[in-house]
């Protein structure tokens, strides 16, 4: 299969806590921050993040490059396109595109 | 932030040379990307272009950096599209390393201007290719959705 089963066992632990979740959802947001950026607007302790962030760098869903003194952090979403891979079969991908648009219009939601 | 960029990492179970020769090698990235392949020298400064099957250039620019098997950076502007065209040249990395049984593949896509356009767009497309490219390295088979060029794009 696409990916070994310890490492689809860490994505799912690592997407297991809302407040990494939350970690996601800033990067999806706004990609490449420091650890200091990251912090700056959330309700966790800059020990929590760290620690977040260390569990989801192990995942390979936050990829960190190095510029000059500073670490940035990235959204890695690769590691969830393998698990939709495995479980969404090639020709279903069209139908439930057309699902989630419908879903996102009958809402009114906008995850733009 | 003043630039766009983004950062994709995936874990291949292969050898560097392997991964190097599927990057480059028009046989492999058909099957991977797209049906493109692409037409360079692969050495300093020799002109690179992404093929579409139909002949046209999907992008263009040159070798900037090449150390075989390690590492890859490429001068790199989409070509056939106006808008993503004007926004000018783009820096694509590859970065290889051997981590015990596996290869990590770092693609770092970067441009020196904020919310590009042309970045958004490549940034959908590189998890589909790396997650293919992974399937065809380790099972002899690419994702189906990258078998073919998009129809009428």
């Amino acid at each position: 299969m696409v990916a070994m089963d310890g490492d689809v066992d860490k994505v799912f632990k690592a997407l297991a806590d809302p407040g990494r979740r939350l970690l996601l959802d800033r990067l999806r947001a706004d990609n490449g921050q420091t650890l200091g950026q990251l912090c700056e607007h959330l309700d966790m302790s800059r020990q929590a993040v760290t620690k977040h962030l260390k569990r989801l760098e192990e995942a390979r869903l936050v990829a960190t490059i190095w510029r000059g003194r500073e670490k940035f952090h990235y959204l890695n979403p690769v590691p969830i396109h393998e698990i939709a891979e495995r479980w969404i079969g090639k020709y279903e991908r069209g139908r439930l595109r057309v699902l989630a648009e419908l879903k996102k219009n009958l809402e009114g939601e906008s995850d733009e | 932030m003043n630039n766009s960029r983004f950062v994709y990492v995936t874990y291949i179970r292969t050898r560097p040379e392997k991964l190097w020769q599927a990057l480059i090698d028009p046989e492999f990235t058909r099957r991977f990307w797209n049906e493109t392949w692409q037409d360079c020298e692969w050495k300093l400064g020799a002109t690179w272009r992404l093929m579409i099957p139909d002949g046209r250039v999907a992008d263009a620019g040159e070798v900037v950096e090449i150390e075989p098997q390690r590492r890859l950076v490429l001068r790199w502007r989409n070509e056939f599209m106006g808008e993503l065209r004007e926004e000018g040249y783009s820096r694509m990395t590859y970065e290889i390393e051997k981590k015990g049984e596996s290869v990590k593949l770092t693609v770092i896509h970067e441009m020196e201007r904020p919310g590009s356009k042309f970045i958004d767009a490549v940034s959908g497309g590189w998890p589909m290719i790396l997650s293919s490219l992974k399937s065809l390295l380790e099972t002899g088979e690419p994702l189906e959705e990258t078998k073919r060029w998009p129809k009428g794009m």
